[in-house]
């Protein structure tokens, strides 16, 4: 196989010697129409590779916005099927842009590993997170990932000691999300200084690059992160944006603001030189 | 008292009991419930760490609790003789603090000071608030909103034992956003805290946990009914929510073949409705809180939420164990309706003069059924789980009574 669209998304920023920006949306919310102008306004402002939330009831991972974020999907009928298709839709037009499942184990497992798959990757996804299965919990879908080529992308977090890198870094592929803090999203926000040592590790150890994530709301706050790892991800506050936008009525909203906070995010990323 | 048994090979190295069971939770959490599992195989293997436990199960909690033969509701039925364990005359009027005392006493050997604990019923907080009282450990208990409305007494009593008491709103504020909520806190504070949860689910070592600090009530009753009637039970009951009391209950009798392991889940307003807590009955499997079990569950895998009458049983999953136990056949699993548990609390309330919480109100909603089926000559055990002074408001409510 060549190579996949996550390792392209990483060698072109290494090109351009800066970081990835991931960003991170609620599929479904305010509503799928609004997700999909929001997928595309994401990747037209600098985006290099979106996570597509896939809302659950029981998001125990998770802070109040993407809590509430996942709600509004549910509430408007979001099911993981329209999901699926929403990145289909985007990937129709767009052939270079990652898009990673981000979600809970439930309904995926609820749709069945294989079947779930199959639509996956038939529908351009390129990989997923899910929170809830780690390493020692993954290796059915694993097996199944590896014959559809879809990358399993764990987890690191600052309870990972290099023993435990080790583990997580056992069949992942395309990056490591490094969990900047020990919490929920959107809560807090860690100092780069203290966790650069511990992603430096996760990246020797994994061999992949790592993208740090969790309280990072801000440019300054995604330049200063953009210093210490290979890629920053955000999330609660493009999610606050879709949720502003529901609380106007006024969906077609969501996907300018979120477009503008990525080109934010992205100017302040990209003045971090990398070697 | 040392009642292995073959089944104590469950759950595998994995955390698994079958396919139920495992450690499905977010990597900051899983270098903690590893740590938790080293740290209880050597606490297993410790006698210091059996006898701090026996003395405080003794002195402080009153164990063991009477096998008490339930002569009034036996005659009533015209079966098998009925008899009680009778764990609501534990300190703090219920089964829970067996495992608390356990959990808080690891806590203690792993240095954490601050404990955390989710509730529906309020009996699981107050148990860990009374632990953590008797320790000086600072205690913070989540309980969902809709169940601090219907639970004043035990939201109180946890005031009182010096308990911080959060009520969870997000999602639909019962036991399963209550959890959420505690690992969330856990999440966020790995360092100092504990999470001492109260049912025999969540991520491995859990289940396993709370069902050997819960097996006492199991191990005692054998003792005690070999006593009383020079044989074993032909059945033992008893309610099942998440099934800790159950697990306990039933545990020291499954390499018993001939003695039926009988759980009663809460119908709420009927299975036919959906608006019950009967996961075995109503769900499939799938996987939450850690864990992999049956659970009410939509096409999508989106949660449904519980419903019952009681708070304790108001919970859209169940322990892995009884998962297992039931796909392999070794236990049989009833279910009954809010209403026939309320009329299950007035007749043994009227009959024996013991005021049952409304969660084993379910099991001898039940009993009369397995009793008659028994005959005569037929002996069953039923786990008085809790007692239910806890219950008067909300039953009082549910009779149209104003107190």
């Amino acid at each position: 196989m060549g190579r996949t669209r996550i390792e392209a998304a990483f060698a072109k920023a290494r090109s351009e010697s800066r970081a990835v920006l991931v960003a991170y949306l609620m599929a479904g919310d305010p509503d799928l129409e609004a997700s999909y102008s929001a997928l595309c306004a994401l990747r037209d402002n600098g985006a290099d590779i979106i996570e597509l939330g896939a809302p659950f009831t029981d998001p125990m991972a998770d802070g109040a916005a993407i809590q509430k974020a996942g709600l509004r999907a549910l509430a408007n009928g979001t099911r993981l099927t329209d999901v699926i298709a929403l990145a289909a839709r985007f990937r129709k037009d767009d052939q270079t842009t990652p898009l990673i499942l981000m979600g809970y184990a439930n309904p995926v497992h609820s749709m069945g590993y294989l079947t779930f798959a199959e639509a996956a990757a038939k529908a351009g996804i390129d990989g997923s997170i899910i929170v809830d299965l780690p390493p020692e919990e993954d290796a059915p879908l694993r097996a199944i990932y590896a014959q559809y080529g879809l990358s399993v992308i764990r987890l690191a977090t600052p309870t990972t000691d290099e023993h435990r890198a080790a583990k997580v870094s056992e069949g992942a592929s395309g990056f490591i999300y490094f969990v900047a803090v020990t919490g929920v999203t959107g809560a807090g926000s860690a100092d780069p200084a203290a966790i650069a040592g511990q992603v430096a590790m996760v990246k020797r150890v994994s061999g992949l690059p790592v993208c740090v994530g969790f309280g990072v709301k801000s440019g300054a706050q995604a330049a200063e992160m953009a210093k210490i790892a290979d890629g920053v991800v955000v999330g609660s506050a493009f999610v606050e944006k879709a949720g502003d936008a529901h609380a106007t009525g006024r969906f077609e909203a969501a996907a300018p603001a979120m477009g503008a906070l990525a080109h934010e995010l992205r100017v302040a990323i990209d003045f971090v030189r990398k070697a | 008292m040392d009642l292995r048994n073959t089944w104590d090979k469950w759950p595998d190295a994995n955390g698994r009991f079958g396919e139920f069971g495992g450690r499905y939770v977010a990597e900051t959490l899983m270098p903690l419930v590893l740590e938790l599992e080293a740290e209880y195989r050597k606490a297993k293997q410790d006698p210091a760490f059996a006898a701090e436990m026996q003395d405080l199960w003794t002195h402080y909690v009153g164990r063991p609790s009477p096998l008490y033969f339930a002569e009034r509701l036996t005659e009533h039925f015209g079966g098998a003789k009925i008899y009680f364990k009778r764990d609501e005359l534990n300190h703090t009027g219920a089964h829970k603090i067996n495992n608390c005392l356990g959990q808080v006493l690891l806590a203690r050997r792993m240095g954490k000071k601050r404990i955390i604990a989710e509730t529906g019923a309020g009996q699981h907080g107050v148990a860990t608030a009374t632990i953590c009282a008797r320790f000086g450990l600072e205690c913070v208990v989540f309980m969902g909103e809709t169940d601090v409305e219907r639970q004043k007494p035990n939201v109180f009593r946890m005031r009182l034992l010096g308990a911080k008491i959060v009520p969870v709103s997000s999602g639909t504020g019962t036991l399963k956003d209550a959890m959420n909520e505690a690992l969330r806190d856990w999440v966020t504070n790995v360092e100092t805290t504990f999470y001492c949860i109260g049912t025999a689910a969540g991520p491995h070592p859990y289940p396993e946990i709370v069902r050997d600090f819960q097996s006492v009530i199991g191990k005692e009753a054998r003792a005690q009914i070999l006593e009383r009637e020079g044989r074993l039970p032909d059945a033992v009951m008893a309610c099942i929510g998440g099934g800790s009391n159950a697990i306990g209950l039933f545990h020291p009798f499954i390499d018993d073949e001939d003695v039926r392991l009988i759980g009663v889940e809460a119908a709420g307003h009927g299975i036919e409705t959906g608006m019950h807590a009967a996961a075995l009955n109503g769900g499939r499997p799938g996987i939450l809180h850690g864990n992999r079990t049956y659970l009410l569950q939509t096409d999508d895998g989106q949660i449904i939420d519980a419903h019952s009458i009681s708070a304790g049983l108001d919970y859209p999953g169940i322990g892995p164990e009884h998962a297992f136990l039931r796909d392999m056949g070794r236990a049989e699993y009833l279910s009954c309706t809010d209403d026939e548990a309320l009329e299950a609390f007035q007749l043994c309330t009227r009959l024996e003069g013991i005021i049952p919480a409304l969660e084993p109100a379910h099991a001898i909603a039940r009993v009369g059924e397995v009793a008659k089926d028994l005959g005569k000559d037929g002996l069953l055990i039923l786990n008085m789980c809790g007692r239910g002074d806890k219950d008067v408001f909300s039953v009082a409510k549910a009779l149209g009574m104003d107190i």
